[in-house]
């Protein structure tokens, strides 16, 4: 079960999730020891495999960096649930085969620590702590599709 | 159907007659540029799932920017895997070191931007490029591969909004503050995956370099892109800048096109305005905000790194002194000799200022200028996110190179109407 990371903040933006002192590399392993630093400097040892960000709107704005959906995925992160992302991480995260769930008032309908679970094909998310589920718009199919293939490129391999 | 410019590129590049915003289109890319950071990812995906070839290596402009000359070790890898690819895809247009400068200055300048083209890049801030009524993007590594592998993209095609810039700029004011009072007033997501388009008689008054400084902040409204209408300015910059394939299409919104907004903005009241940390949103008008002690001054980037930022700045600068660590970086190779033969460099090194190479340095926290715990920097360039230019609590002050270089005469974030 995944437990729930709450920033009640807007505009978390990329040089949050992964400062650009730390772009002089692209292994996800090495970016992951660094993800969220300039915003929680504890993120790194709170986040267990699978769990998940919830945060307010324009989630991801700033640069393309798409380090910042790699060290998010490396540190362990399912999925971020924002009230809305940024154009270019949100088309990253789709990219990389990894969720970006848009709801509505995010911070209010799920609290620090909560448990989780997602159903990305309903579009449900179980808060069990709260004992409520949640419903949210799925991705488009063309989305769900790339996702499901692993990413993007994995996506148009499968095309060709 | 009337449609809007990017509308317009957007459906011809889809190959469709019309397009509205909502539609999903594969579109064919005239341009894609490529630089150190974002790029060398894409190259190694594409080497991993084994479809490690070029769509077409006169469409891929490629120069190292971010860490150039390399930092570090780890940056010196990731300039030579780009490197090596570039000559082993024999890229065209492939600048290294000597050559190499910011992207965005970079691709206009060298003749890489055209009217009516399709362009993406793999950095946030290619809307610059929108200067020139085209429609350009930024995007990560990713779908740059994708990109690169196929010559195409999906997109949603956006909504578009309207600005309309009337009134003539007062003295001191730039297009740096209009901008910045721009999304001062719509927000960092007040253009959230819309088309931003630009357009009415303040800009007729605007150089191209000027209007880039426009359109390279579009992303900071959250925008897709940013586009500015074909005219003289334009056509003579063009004129002077391409120099292959000097034929282009030119498109222009439709009178009745549909805009989801329309915001007008009266550019002769506008004063000089800074950005307080820590969002491009925070714009201020500058007797809000004189005074506050800054600790560094940097006048450089994709956004007010041109000849014309820095013939502003060395105006101010000449026969004063800096209070403070001044950073000066012209953007291109090319630039950076035409300030030094236009005499920039003197007046430059008279005021205590230090000139960098052409690089993106500091401006993202890179190197050559990086900030202290606690720190103050007065920037020329677009970001001033938590820990943009270094330490996460430095803070960074956006404004107009004239703002920059009069701060950094008084030490002080200062009003730079009373220089001129
Ligand atoms: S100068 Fe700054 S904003 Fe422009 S491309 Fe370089 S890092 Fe990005």
């Amino acid at each position: 079960m995944a437990k729930a990371h709450v920033y009640k903040r807007d505009h978390i933006n990329t040089d949050e999730i992964i400062p650009a002192r730390y772009l002089n590399t692209d292994n996800a392993a090495e970016l992951a020891q660094h993800c969220m630093e300039n915003l929680d400097t504890e993120f790194v040892k709170k986040c267990k495999p699978g769990d998940c960000i919830v945060a307010g709107g324009d989630f991801g704005c700033g640069s393309s960096r798409e380090h910042a959906v790699w060290a998010l995925q490396g540190a362990g992160v399912g999925a971020v649930i924002a009230k809305s992302f940024a154009r270019i991480f949100y088309r990253n995260c789709i990219n990389c085969g990894f969720y970006p769930i848009e709801l509505e008032n995010a911070t209010e309908k799920i609290n620090n620590s909560d448990e989780i679970e997602i159903d990305y094909e309903k579009g449900v998310i179980k808060n069990k702590t709260q004992k409520k589920e949640i419903k949210f718009k799925p991705l488009p199919d063309f989305a769900i599709a790339i996702i499901n293939d692993g990413g993007l490129l994995e996506h148009i391999g499968k095309k060709k | 159907m009337p449609m809007t410019i990017t509308e317009k590129i957007l459906a011809a590049a889809a190959g469709k007659n019309e397009v509205e915003p909502g539609d999903i289109i594969d579109v064919k890319i005239d341009c894609i540029m490529c630089h150190d950071v974002t790029a060398p990812a894409a190259i190694s995906m594409l080497k991993e799932k084994g479809i490690d070839k070029v769509f077409d290596p006169e469409k891929i402009v490629v120069t190292p920017d971010h860490f150039q000359p390399a930092k570090d070790i780890k940056s010196a890898e990731l300039h030579k895997r780009l490197d090596s690819w570039a000559r082993e895809k024999k890229i065209r247009y492939y600048y290294p070191l000597g050559k190499a400068g910011v992207c965005h200055a970079l691709l206009p300048e060298q003749g890489h931007i055209r009217p009516g083209d399709c362009i993406v890049g793999g950095d946030s801030h290619t809307c610059t490029y929108g200067a020139f009524a085209a429609f350009s993007t930024g995007i990560g590594s990713t779908d740059l591969a994708a990109a690169i592998a196929t010559g195409k993209l999906w997109f949603r095609v956006p909504a578009s909004i309207k600005f309309v810039l009337n009134g003539k700029l007062p003295k001191g004011v730039y297009s740096k503050d209009v901008i910045l009072a721009v999304i001062a007033k719509i927000g960092t997501d007040g253009a959230l995956y819309k088309a931003m388009e630009f357009t009415g008689p303040a800009l007729g008054e605007m150089s191209m370099e000027a209007r880039m400084t426009i359109t390279n902040m579009a992303i900071e409204a959250g925008a897709k892109s940013g586009i500015i209408g074909f005219d003289e300015i334009a056509k003579k910059y063009l004129d002077e800048h391409l120099k292959e394939r000097k034929q282009y299409k030119v498109y222009q919104s439709d009178a009745d096109a549909k805009y989801e907004q329309t915001i007008e903005i009266d550019c002769s009241k506008l004063e000089p305005v800074v950005a307080l940390p820590h969002l491009p949103s925070n714009g201020k008008s500058i007797s809000d905000c004189a005074g506050i002690k800054i600790d560094q001054s940097y006048i450089g980037s994709c956004t007010n790194g041109r000849i014309e930022d820095l013939r502003i700045a060395a105006s101010i600068l000449k026969g004063r002194k800096v209070a403070i660590r001044t950073i000066i970086v012209p953007a291109t190779p090319f630039i950076w000799k035409q300030a030094m033969d236009e005499g920039l460099f003197g007046i430059f090194y008279d005021a205590g200022c230090v000139i960098s190479a052409p690089t993106c340095g500091a401006c993202l926290g890179g190197f050559m200028g990086i900030l202290a715990e606690g720190e103050k920097c007065v920037s020329t360039t677009n970001r001033n996110f938590v820990g943009r230019m270094g330490h996460p609590k430095s803070e960074v002050y956006l404004a107009s190179p004239a703002a920059a270089a009069a701060s950094a005469v008084e030490g002080k974030l200062a009003d730079p109407r009373k220089y001129m």
